[in-house]
Parts: structure tokens; C-alpha cells; sequence
């Protein structure tokens, strides 16, 4: 049962510059291959706990100050990026991030950082596999690339660095509704082929849903509710306030005063 | 005619020195976006260690050289341990302001352990390597220093364009936060930036200081013409560095030779602005690459 586990998260907290509380008391668990989404409205600290994951909060002066993460059996709160990522914790940024004056390939070629000298021909030749419309613009500068593009480059960036668990944040933000279909497809592929761990934070729940094992409700820096994806995208209160549509199926009215009364109820 | 062609061949040879000089600097603003305002001294601490390997401790030159080239390594290396890691996260006026701190210090160090006067490297470069070519004549230093600024400039390009080490150097440059988040070494990157920032100058340090002797002041002040050098070629691309010093030299040269040598100094900052009036970033400067 223990050794099933790649990642806990004991009830942590995070402050950012020693003042500013944005996780209260977050516990979550990640199962060894499987896709694990991470729901909530904006500002509710779900890249938060991303970056507490990968050590990402240090440059931005934010500390774990209460609880523990354990991935695979060992704490590595507050550890630097550079340990983190050797571990094999890799998190794609939100927004993309792209180098801009560097060519896809070359994009790719960072994702090998953490086993530096190591061959990687191997690897490109798989991101191009699930990635193929980037094998064709190997060669173009990043910073000209369109935003589809370059959310499979910096998946698939992430891949290079063979990673154990891999930390998604945002990846249909702003793309179109068939570019994110096919970003998803391919989230889920890499995970029964490759068997890789995930975790998905998402403001699309409904895409988020369809393809995890488990999700997470974030709300003020708190865990609000966990259940099996399946479980999640029935219940009620997530149909109404995530997937924007009510118990009926039908769109619900402002008028219904009655649902902001039941959302302050689990909040 | 011979005098314009010897001016072309002087004015060549001076702005590869130039290029050769610049390159450790766009080094350090490539890889962290640094202006080091201590690039001067430097050259000058190369061209002394040198001094003292080799005429005051008198080793054979090879082994001076090269010991230099480790030592100014080393010196970059430790600059950015001891100074630099401490502002990683600062604002970057800050870390450009404690170069300037530096390039004082250092100077005043030199000062103090050297004088200021002019030493002279005792002599050692064949007279074979001079090239005469009916009344031109390139002297051996000019020479020496083209071959090994095209050396390390096809070293440095190769490196950068293709080696892995190379590609984490410049996506540091490029963004940070994502950089960090593939694992890659951020503060070594700048440690090794720094050193071999170092290493450069150390090398064409050696050699102004063949041509000029070496002083502490006439050094310095020659560090400071590489902001003209790379503002021109675009203060990212190593090619524009050479390029850019290549159009200083020549500015220079032909307007002492035509002009006067009193406007020597002051024509290349004339043309630069002119020139950076239709290319703001440089010759060949990275383009902003902005999506809207």
C-alpha cells in the first residue's frame, strides 16, 4: 500500500515573503500512475501547490512553513529546483514559457538539464512521436510559433527530462476547444504508455475530469472536497459551479439565490 | 592608395582586438542580461598576471599563458561566488551597480600593487608571424591576436549553437523561471559565464598589452570602449560583437589617418548613434519578439 504512493502532501502550508498565507492546511495524495487533477476558481493556490511541489516557490520567496510532501517515501519541502528536478518532479509553467530566441529543437534539448552528457536522441525521437507537428518546425526560433505549438513544445520539453511525475499547469489556457481535445488526448496518452504520473491543474474541469483518475476541489487555500474524477463529475455542486451546468443539465439562472447559499455551505 | 590600404589593414587589426575584448562581455549579458561596468579591469588584471608570470617570475611563455588563462578562470568563477550569487533574485540595476563597485576596486588594487606606470612584456611573439606585403606591413601582435580571436570565436560559436552546456546558457538568458523549472543550474551557468567572460579578457588584456604596454589606466579605459563596440553590433550576438568591433576599428583609424587624431575618439560614438537611430537594437541584435 505504501510503495503505491509518488507523492503526499501532510497538511501544508505555504507563506509567501513570511506574510502572505496562500495554503492553509493542503493534504493530497498522488497514486503511482495515475492522473490527478487539481480544480478551483482563480487564486484558490493550485499553481501554488504546484510550486511547492517542484521547489519553484523559493525564487519567488515563498516557503513551506507547516506540514510535509513525501514523494516516494522521502520529504523534499523546501528543497531547490535543481534537487527536485533530479528527482524526477518536472512542472510545465502555466502560460507556456517558452524560450523565445532558441529553435524547437533546441527547446527540447534543455529538458535534458538534469542528466546533463546523458543521450537524449532517444527521447526527442518520442516527443516527436506524440508530438508530430513540431517535428516539422524543428528548426524555427520558438517566439514564432503559435500558441498550440507551444504548449506541445513545452510538454514535450517536459518529457525530455523523463520525468516520474509530471506537474501540468494550465495547458488549454487559451488554446482553442480542438487543439485542447487533442492536447488532452495526448496528456492521457503519455500516461498509459509511458506511465507516467500526473498532475493537472485546470480551470477546464470539464476536459480535466474527463481524463483523470482523481481530482482535488481547491477553495482559499484549502482542499474542499476529493472524490474519484467519475464520483466528482456527477455531484452536484461541482456540475453547478465547475462544469457550469445545474443538476438538470439545464444552465442555471442567476436568480437562484438559493445556490450561492449552498456554496457558502462547503466553502 | 598604400596609405589607405594600410589604414584598412591597422583599422582591421585594432577592431578585432576590439571584438576580441567585447566578447567576454555580451559572455555576461547573454547568459544573465549583466552590463559589467568592470570588464576594463579585467583585461587589466589578465594582462598584469601575465606580466607576472612571465617576465617577473619568468616562466617559458606557453606555461605563463596558460597559467593565466587558468587563473583569470578561476578569477571569474570566484567574482561570481563571492559577489554576484549574494544578488541573485536583486534587481538588475543593483547587480550592474556592484560591478561598478568592482571595476573600483580593482582598479585601485592594481594601482596600489603596480603603479601606474608602464610595464613592458619582455619581447617573445617570432618575427615570422609579420606579414609584409609590398609597403604594408601587419606587425607579428596583429597577427597573433587574429589567429587566436578567430580560434575562440569559432570555439564560442560551435559551443553556444550546438553543445548542451551552450543551450542551458543561453535559455538562462531567455527565461529564467522556465530554465529553473527543467533543472537546469542557474548560478552555475552565471559562474561559468562569469569565468569565461574572464578568461577572454585576460586573453586580449595580453595582447593590448603587447601593442600598448600594460597600464593600468590606458587598460581600463580601453574596457570601456566595448559599450560602442556591442551597442553597435546588438548587445546578444557574438557576430555583431565582431562585426561592431571590426566598424570601430576602421572608424578609428581612418579618421585619424584622413581627419584628425583628435576626432579619433569621438567619430565611432557619432556613427553609433546614427546608426542605432535606424537599427535600435544593434546590427544584429535580437529582435524583441513580442505576440499581441
Amino acid at each position: 500500500m505504501e510503495n503505491n504512493i509518488r507523492l503526499l502532501l501532510n497538511n501544508i502550508s505555504v507563506v509567501y515573503s513570511d506574510v502572505i498565507q496562500v495554503l492553509k492546511g493542503v493534504s493530497l495524495t498522488v497514486k503511482k500512475g495515475q492522473i490527478v487533477s487539481l480544480l478551483g476558481s482563480n487564486g484558490a493556490g493550485k499553481t501554488t501547490t504546484l510550486k511547492a511541489i517542484s521547489g519553484l516557490l523559493k525564487p519567488e520567496n515563498g516557503k513551506v512553513t507547516d506540514g510535509s510532501i513525501e514523494y516516494d517515501g522521502a520529504p523534499v519541502q523546501n528543497s531547490s529546483p535543481e534537487e527536485i528536478t533530479r528527482k524526477g518532479i518536472i512542472q510545465v509553467l502555466e502560460g507556456r514559457q517558452e524560450f523565445k530566441y532558441l529553435t524547437i529543437e533546441e527547446n527540447l534539448r534543455v529538458g535534458t538539464a538534469t542528466r546533463w552528457g546523458k543521450p537524449y536522441k532517444k527521447d526527442l525521437e518520442l516527443v516527436y512521436h506524440y508530438f508530430p507537428a513540431l517535428l516539422s518546425r524543428k528548426k524555427n526560433m520558438a517566439g514564432y510559433c503559435s500558441g498550440g505549438e507551444l504548449q506541445m513544445l513545452v510538454m514535450g520539453r517536459g518529457l525530455m527530462a523523463q520525468p516520474k511525475l509530471l506537474l501540468l499547469d494550465e495547458p488549454s489556457l487559451g488554446l482553442a476547444p480542438i487543439l485542447v481535445k487533442e492536447i488532452f488526448q495526448i496528456i492521457r496518452r503519455v500516461n498509459e504508455e509511458l506511465g507516467t504520473t500526473l498532475m493537472l491543474v485546470e480551470q477546464n474541469a470539464n476536459m480535466a475530469l474527463q481524463i483523470a483518475h482523481y481530482g482535488y476541489v481547491m477553495e482559499n487555500g484549502k482542499i474542499v472536497m476529493e472524490s474519484d474524477a467519475n464520483d466528482l463529475r456527477e455531484n452536484p455542486d461541482v456540475k453547478e459551479f465547475y462544469l457550469g451546468t445545474a443538476a438538470s443539465g439545464a444552465l442555471k439562472s442567476y436568480k437562484d439565490v438559493k445556490s450561492y447559499k449552498r456554496r457558502k455551505r462547503w466553502l | 592608395m598604400e596609405f589607405f590600404l594600410q589604414l584598412l589593414v591597422n583599422g582591421i587589426s585594432l577592431g578585432f582586438l576590439y571584438a576580441l575584448s567585447a566578447l567576454g562581455f555580451v559572455m555576461i549579458f547573454k547568459s544573465s542580461s549583466v552590463l559589467n561596468f568592470a570588464h576594463g579591469e579585467l583585461l587589466a588584471i589578465g594582462a598584469f598576471l601575465f606580466l607576472v608570470l612571465s617576465s617577473w617570475a619568468n616562466l617559458p611563455i606557453i606555461v605563463a599563458f596558460a597559467f593565466t588563462l587558468i587563473g583569470s578562470f578561476s578569477l571569474g568563477f570566484i567574482i561570481e561566488r563571492f559577489f554576484l550569487r549574494r544578488l541573485i533574485g536583486e534587481a538588475l540595476i543593483e547587480v550592474i551597480m556592484l560591478t561598478v563597485g568592482l571595476s573600483i576596486m580593482f582598479k585601485g588594487l592594481l594601482l596600489f600593487i603596480f603603479g601606474g606606470d608602464i610595464h613592458n612584456y619582455r619581447q617573445f611573439l617570432p618575427e615570422g608571424l609579420s606579414i609584409t606585403w609590398g609597403s604594408i606591413g601587419i606587425p607579428s601582435v596583429y597577427v597573433a591576436s587574429f589567429i587566436i580571436g578567430i580560434l575562440f570565436l569559432i570555439l564560442f560559436g560551435f559551443f553556444f549553437k550546438y553543445s548542451s552546456q551552450g543551450i542551458y546558457m543561453r535559455s538562462v538568458a531567455d527565461n529564467q523561471p522556465a530554465a529553473l523549472s527543467l533543472g537546469v543550474h542557474v548560478r552555475r551557468v552565471f559562474a561559468l559565464s562569469w569565468a569565461i567572460a574572464a578568461l577572454v579578457c585576460a586573453m586580449s588584456g595580453i595582447v593590448l598589452g603587447i601593442i600598448n604596454g600594460v597600464n593600468v589606466h590606458e587598460l581600463s579605459s580601453i574596457g570601456l570602449k566595448v559599450f560602442p563596440v556591442v551597442i553597435l553590433g546588438g548587445l546578444d550576438s557574438i557576430g555583431g560583437a565582431i562585426i561592431g568591433g571590426i566598424i570601430i576599428g576602421l572608424l578609428e583609424t581612418f579618421t585619424g589617418g584622413y581627419i584628425s587624431t583628435s576626432l579619433r575618439e569621438v567619430i565611432p560614438y557619432i556613427v553609433l548613434v546614427l546608426i542605432l537611430m535606424v537599427k535600435p537594437y544593434g546590427l544584429f541584435g535580437l529582435v524583441e519578439i513580442e505576440r499581441v
